[in-house]
């Protein structure tokens, strides 16, 4: 189901997903709450004019600020106005919008320690460039009083910068090393305390080598590739804790025949609970009376919706269509089947957890050898100079500064940030640090049909192959429903201006159909059985006008943009290609056979997709898993990486690694492309750090190394690679 | 060599003027939409007269 597509609350189950978008934090004095929406259309001047200006002259919105580089817009509004109506409104405006995740959403925190880290680098930024205007002059030949004098000015500046803009380093190698763990800010911790003391003591011992330049420059570099590993982070999170909020809050539960809104937690099993029109299911029970049609969808991957009537069984996270039913709880709360489907999703999450980045590995071999090395020569010239411990110190100091891993903490976070920008340019929000690598290893890709590779929006094939008449008749009776494929009905033949006939006596019967009064006729749109005909093999629409033969609308679940293409550009990438539905074995050989996907699955239940994907992994496939909705969250967890349409309930959202923002699905095929290259550039940058070390730490390890040295090595290696992040194309 | 108590600390109050300016764009949400307000100035909406202190 499509958030955007379907503006109405009732075919919108999406909407129902997700409750509390909005937050009262910032603007409570002004406006009632603050809303945060993704709009990845926007993309000049005039858009920002359009929206900003349509949304403030909304009832109810106090202002819209659009954020261009973010693609989102930010609206200040009292509680009147719905998270709904906003989407609705900028969908008039032209632009598709979706709420965002609740990562973005508690987004002043990230903003706070984004803007703490920039404080932290400027403050770097200003201290590197005065002490480098003054060691410059110290290397080209000062000596005696001037020397001593611009090292004192030097550690003036060096010390309450590299005290302030140290900070994220020191705190978290204290974290890691209260954990007994040796990461990569113990080394950067040690190397930037060791240059600075050694630095104060040196000047006031008025020797030769001060290394305040070396370590503001070595914080400055590495808060840069903090910053920007932050920036690229900041959207991970994990998916368990986010499947509860699917369930809907609040119900109204039946007792004595009087109605009371209760709060889901208080249900039990035996109770009878009443679902109006468009409401999603909040327990699993059975239908006791009332009649209707129910999208089993997000659960099962069915595309069409399926009758409910006294005696049915009904799950949790199913959409009530069309008409109002009272249900008899069986399960509720913990039990219910969406429950169990989240216990699925908590327990495939370990495996993706497992998965250490190049990065990690890197540092972990990386950390003990800096140490070995700067304690071996410690030692050693110990040993040599027979207890000078000022000018053993000053060498192993030396081989931290130049060890330290400046470029290793840049080449990471630049080529992801690169990659990361290029995608997010071509409609894909990447979610987590670790994907790219992850996507960049995938062989096998596993598709989700229903609103993955299909728009799950029923569309008539063959609107123009019947008389005006029928298609004016059709259009009035289809537009007095809320069932999907009167919806589609009603949206084709608007698209081709039929004028709807003037009907009277209009009602919907639930799971039937519409009917209603035309010159003096009978005239109903249904189910085949229901207007006297025999069902085909085609998902269709009946119409029956009068005494007339029922004449049947085709309809066929519409291709998503860009389908076809990417299931051909993946093959060209040697990639093999699945598609696991839960919908009938027609529905999904049908579009198998359109796409040319010869290994397809149908009728697969959710553990079963869960289960398929990880039996792949075990025999040492990498997978990519496609899909959106709730019976494909378990099997994107599991899968070696993830991806799903922003039209995705959230839950699979949330679980996915990758957001794709726009309708257009053939992105995925250039996000697999730049994931490759991007970790072709990291392994190249960690190469490229390496070799500045065989090359600087030989020369510091024998006593030769220089403040000159040191800041050429590692103002070469970070520029170098951050250079070669930007080839990325 | 006199010169240098005079250059050394002017440039030094030269750089903290700097780093002051780029703290005070940081305060003031300069860094949070950059593709937004290269766009913005575009836009024809002030050309007549400046904008309201009331507007966001």
């Amino acid at each position: 189901m499509d958030l955007a597509q379907t503006p109405s609350a009732m075919g919108c189950p999406a909407c129902v997903a997700v409750p509390a978008l909005t937050e009262g934090a910032g603007g409570a004095g002004l406006a009632g709450a603050q809303t945060q929406l993704a709009l990845p259309a926007v993309h000049c001047a005039a858009c920002i004019s359009t929206v900003e200006r349509g949304m403030a002259a909304m009832a109810g919105v106090a202002d819209a600020r659009v954020n261009l580089t973010l693609r989102r817009v930010l609206i200040r509004h009292d509680a009147t106005v719905t998270v709904e109506d906003l989407i609705a409104r900028l969908g008039k405006l032209g632009y598709e919008a979706l709420p965002l995740d609740m990562v973005a959403l508690s987004g002043t925190e990230n903003d706070r320690t984004a803007r703490d880290l920039l404080m932290r680098l400027g403050v770097a930024f200003f201290a590197m460039m005065n002490i480098m205007l003054l060691s410059v002059a110290v290397w080209s030949g000062a000596t005696g009083a001037t020397r001593d004098l611009f090292h004192m000015i030097s550690g003036a500046i060096a010390l309450p910068t590299v005290a302030f803009s140290g900070q994220p380093f020191f705190r978290s190698a204290w974290a890691s090393l209260r954990a007994g763990r040796l990461g990569m800010d113990v080394p950067i911790s040690l190397a930037l305390i060791l240059a600075t003391s050694i630095s104060v003591y040196e000047t006031f011992m008025s020797g030769e080598k001060a290394y305040f330049d070396a370590a503001v420059m070595l914080t400055f570099f590495l808060l840069g590739g903090r910053y920007l590993d932050f920036r690229t982070r900041a959207a991970a999170r994990s998916a368990a804790q986010e499947l509860t909020a699917l369930e809907v809050p609040r119900a109204v539960r039946l007792m004595g025949g009087v109605e009371e809104t209760v709060s889901v937690s208080d249900l039990v099993a035996g109770q009878v609970v009443v679902i109006r029109p468009g409401g999603r299911i909040p327990v699993d029970g059975i239908v006791q009376s009332g009649e209707t049609e129910v999208d089993r969808g997000l659960l099962t991957g069915e595309s069409l919706p399926v009758y409910a009537g006294p005696g049915s069984p009904v799950a949790a996270g199913e959409v009530n269509l069309t008409g109002r039913i009272h249900v008899t709880i069986t399960a509720a709360g913990k039990d219910t089947s969406l429950r169990r489907m989240a216990d699925l999703v908590a327990l495939a999450e370990g495996a993706r957890n497992r998965y250490t980045s190049l990065a990690d590995r890197a540092a972990r071999a990386y950390s003990p050898l800096v140490h070995l090395v700067s304690f071996t020569c410690f030692g050693v010239w110990m040993w040599i100079t027979g207890g000078d411990v000022r000018f053993a110190i000053n060498i192993s100091a030396a081989v931290l500064i130049i060890t330290c891993p400046c470029a290793l903490g840049l080449a990471v976070p630049a080529v992801v940030t690169a990659a990361s920008g290029l995608l997010f340019r071509a409609g894909l929000l990447v979610k987590s640090g670790t994907a790219l690598e992850r996507l960049a290893r995938v062989d096998t890709v596993v598709f989700d049909k229903t609103g993955t590779l299909t728009l799950g929006l029923p569309e008539v094939t063959d609107l123009a192959a019947h008389d005006p008449v029928s298609q004016s008749v059709a259009a009035a009776l289809a537009s007095a429903s809320a069932h999907p494929l009167a919806q589609a009905l009603s949206r084709a033949t608007t698209a081709a201006g039929v004028r709807p006939a003037d009907l009277t006596d209009l009602r919907e019967v639930p799971g039937f159909g519409v009917e209603g009064r035309w010159q003096g006729q009978t005239v109903r749109l249904g189910r085949a059985s229901w207007v006297g005909a025999s069902a085909g093999a085609v998902t269709a629409a009946w119409l029956r006008i009068g005494q007339d033969a029922p004449l049947a609308f085709a309809f066929a679940d519409s291709l998503r943009p860009g389908a076809a293409a990417l299931i051909v550009a993946l093959r060209q990438q040697g990639l093999a290609v699945q598609l696991l539905s839960g919908d009938v074995p027609g529905a999904v050989a049908d579009l198998a056979g359109r796409l040319g996907i010869t290994d397809w699955q149908a009728e697969v239940l959710p553990a079963e997709k869960a289960a398929v994907v990880q039996g792949l992994i075990a025999q040492g496939h990498q997978v990519l898993m496609v899909g959106d909705g709730l019976n494909d969250t378990a099997a994107l967890t599991a899968a070696s990486v993830s991806i799903s349409p922003a039209s995705a309930l959230d839950a699979a959202r949330v679980a996915s690694d990758v957001v794709l923002m726009g309708r257009d699905i053939l992105p995925i095929a250039m996000a697999l492309r730049v994931a490759r290259q991007s970790t072709r550039r990291i392994k190249e940058n960690f190469a490229i750090s390496v070799l500045y070390n065989l090359i600087a730490v030989p020369v510091a390890i024998v006593g030769l190394a220089t403040p000159l040295l040191a800041a050429l090595a590692m103002s070469l290696s970070s520029i170098t690679v951050t250079l070669n992040a930007l080839r990325l194309k | 060599m006199n010169i240098l108590a005079w250059l050394i600390p002017m440039s030094l109050t030269l750089g903290g003027v700097g780093l002051l300016a780029f703290l005070w764009t940081l305060k003031h949400g300069q860094y949070d939409d950059p593709a937004g307000d290269a766009a913005r100035i575009l836009q024809g909406d002030f050309d007549d007269a400046p904008k309201p202190d009331d507007m966001p």
